[in-house]
């Protein structure tokens, strides 16, 4: 089309035809008549059907976790981040030590580390803990406390906890680069000028540097939101039961694989698709406010 | 200044006192050896050639420089000893930067009632009615809805007056507040400031507007090479300038 419309005069209605064909979302297209296919198959054939009812408590789990750990994760995100900008010497470098130190271990092993290494490991120091109070402490309300520590079993800390904990730990790292980046984009002028009017450095972030940086870093974080949800399927060598461990459960319950695995991609699809909806119409409204 | 830690020093008249300040950049020395004292309601005109270390000296008062040695009394309030909380200091000396930094996400009335509640714990309406007045002030009560973005830099520099004005300084600093406009909207913001100097305000200001400088300035300072070289009064300065080198660049710069 390009050469021939470049040497002779356009024909002005070929021109109008091949444009609308080039600008239709054929990607688009192409995974809407592959969730159709699928959900043709859920309501025609039983093993998907089965798959299907099976698979969706795992959905929920997923979401619950996703959504839990990446709240956590921004809380950390955006102290560890106010550290890396910080002139503090010890936050500073506190900060620097937790990010680097994250940032260079796999997320899988750093969940296997948080459950069966670290949650092992605080659990004896509570213990060791409790003994000394009762050696030292031993009054009324101390002792109850200490002897509910001591019972504290390895057992009572669920896995699903310890996958959050871990996941909002290793995505803490990201978000607080991701907050610097923000912050640092933000012109020097802007906290030189909220400073001369007497602010404080604290009240000068809260009030006139975050909120811009939280602008600038809305994509990015969008994008870390749909990473933990897909990253989410790692803590399944934790035998917590979401959404790609329950794929397994039914791979070995039904030995359908094809159909069990079909299902878990098209439901993480999903909700990856839906969240970046939701995150492209978030911020098309913060970037209406301004 | 109440609540400062520190005991003011009397210092008479004298407002701001600087005193054998030093300040370099790694090997470029800003400052060398300057003095200057400003009375109260004096405004003081300060030139030179870029590089001369004016925009320094301004920064050094508000403590947006520290001076590496020499002090720096602000009413009666060193700003290089230890228990001196700069905040206090700052919301007294209002300063107005060549590039506006207003808040952009913010409209017209947030940018000058933001510091009013946060800083002076002013109420919102409090807050809103001193902004509207100084908008009236300055020309544009019209725009207090509208968005720094959506301001012309005329309009944008005066917002940024107002809103140091809502502190109640009582001292304002101009940095190079007309270099970044154009020429057409120069005089908007010369003449908000001259109001100002008429009405008493102690102002230190960084400029090439010699025509300014002629009409409001009690006294004029050119800096050059982080000395200052020599000061005087503009009728002094532009008639007779003693050093050759004030000579040279005021030749240069009045066309």
């Amino acid at each position: 089309m390009a050469i021939t419309s470049d040497i002779e005069k356009p024909s002005p209605k070929l021109i109008p035809w091949t444009e609308k064909l080039a600008q239709v979302p054929w990607w688009a297209l192409i995974i809407l008549l592959l969730g159709v296919l699928i959900v043709y198959f859920i309501f025609t054939s039983p093993t998907y059907e089965d798959a299907f009812f099976f698979l969706i408590a795992g959905v929920r789990l997923t979401i619950q976790v996703s959504l839990i750990s990446f709240g956590t994760a921004l809380v950390v995100g955006l102290i560890v981040g106010l550290g890396r900008v910080s002139k503090n010497v010890v936050f500073y470098n506190l900060s620097s030590l937790y990010v680097e130190v994250v940032r260079g271990i796999p997320i899988l092993v750093m969940l296997i580390y948080f459950a069966f290494v670290l949650t092992p490991l605080a659990l004896q120091l509570l213990h060791w803990l409790s003994t000394a109070m009762l050696q030292n402490l031993a009054i009324g309300p101390v002792v109850g406390l200490a002897e509910s520590m001591a019972n504290l079993n390895i057992r009572d800390v669920p896995m699903v906890v310890r996958a959050i904990v871990g996941l909002a730990f290793c995505y803490g790292a990201f978000e607080a680069e991701v907050f610097r980046a923000g912050i640092e984009a933000i012109e020097r002028g802007q906290m030189e000028a909220a400073r001369s009017l007497g602010m404080s450095y604290f009240q000068a972030m809260r009030y006139v540097i975050l909120p811009q940086a939280i602008r600038t870093v809305l994509p990015p974080l969008g994008n870390d939101f749909i990473a933990i949800l897909k990253d989410s399927s790692l803590i399944s060598v934790l035998a917590v039961r979401e959404l790609t461990h329950l794929g397994k459960l039914n791979r070995a319950r039904t030995f359908r694989t094809f159909e069990t695995w079909n299902t878990v991609a098209f439901l993480y699809l999903i909700l990856t698709l839906s969240l970046s909806i939701l995150v492209k119409f978030i911020e098309r409204r913060m970037t209406y406010e301004k | 200044m109440k609540n400062n830690m520190v005991e003011p020093i009397p210092v008479d008249d004298d407002i701001i006192i600087i005193d054998h300040v030093y300040k370099s950049f790694g090997k470029t020395k800003a400052l060398v050896d300057v003095s200057l004292r400003v009375k109260k309601a004096e405004v003081c005109f300060i030139f030179g050639p870029s590089g001369g270390g004016k925009s320094t000296l301004l920064r050094c008062i508000n403590h947006l420089e520290a001076p590496d040695s020499g002090r720096i009394i602000v009413d009666g309030i060193p700003l290089t000893h230890a228990k001196t909380n700069i905040d206090l200091v700052r919301a007294e000396v209002g300063i107005v930067f060549q590039l506006f930094n207003l808040f952009p996400h913010l409209t017209v009335l947030g940018n000058v009632t933001l510091a009013q509640e946060k800083v002076r714990k002013r109420s919102k309406e409090e807050a809103e009615q001193l902004a509207m007045e100084l908008l009236e002030r300055v020309g544009i009560p019209e725009k207090a809805n509208a968005y720094p973005g959506q301001l012309s830099g005329g309009q944008k520099q005066r917002v940024a007056i107002a809103r140091s004005l809502a502190m109640n300084p009582k001292i304002m600093l101009f940095d190079e507040p007309t270099s970044a406009l154009d020429a057409e909207m120069i005089k908007e913001v010369l003449d908000v400031m001259l109001d100002l100097a008429k009405e008493g305000m102690t102002m230190l200001v960084v400029s090439h507007e010699m025509g300014f400088a002629k009409a409001a300035s009690d006294r004029m300072v050119f800096l050059a090479e982080g000395k200052i070289i020599e000061e005087g009064s503009s009728k002094e300065l532009f008639a007779n300038p003693k050093q050759e080198r004030t000579q040279a660049f005021i030749d240069q710069i009045l066309y």
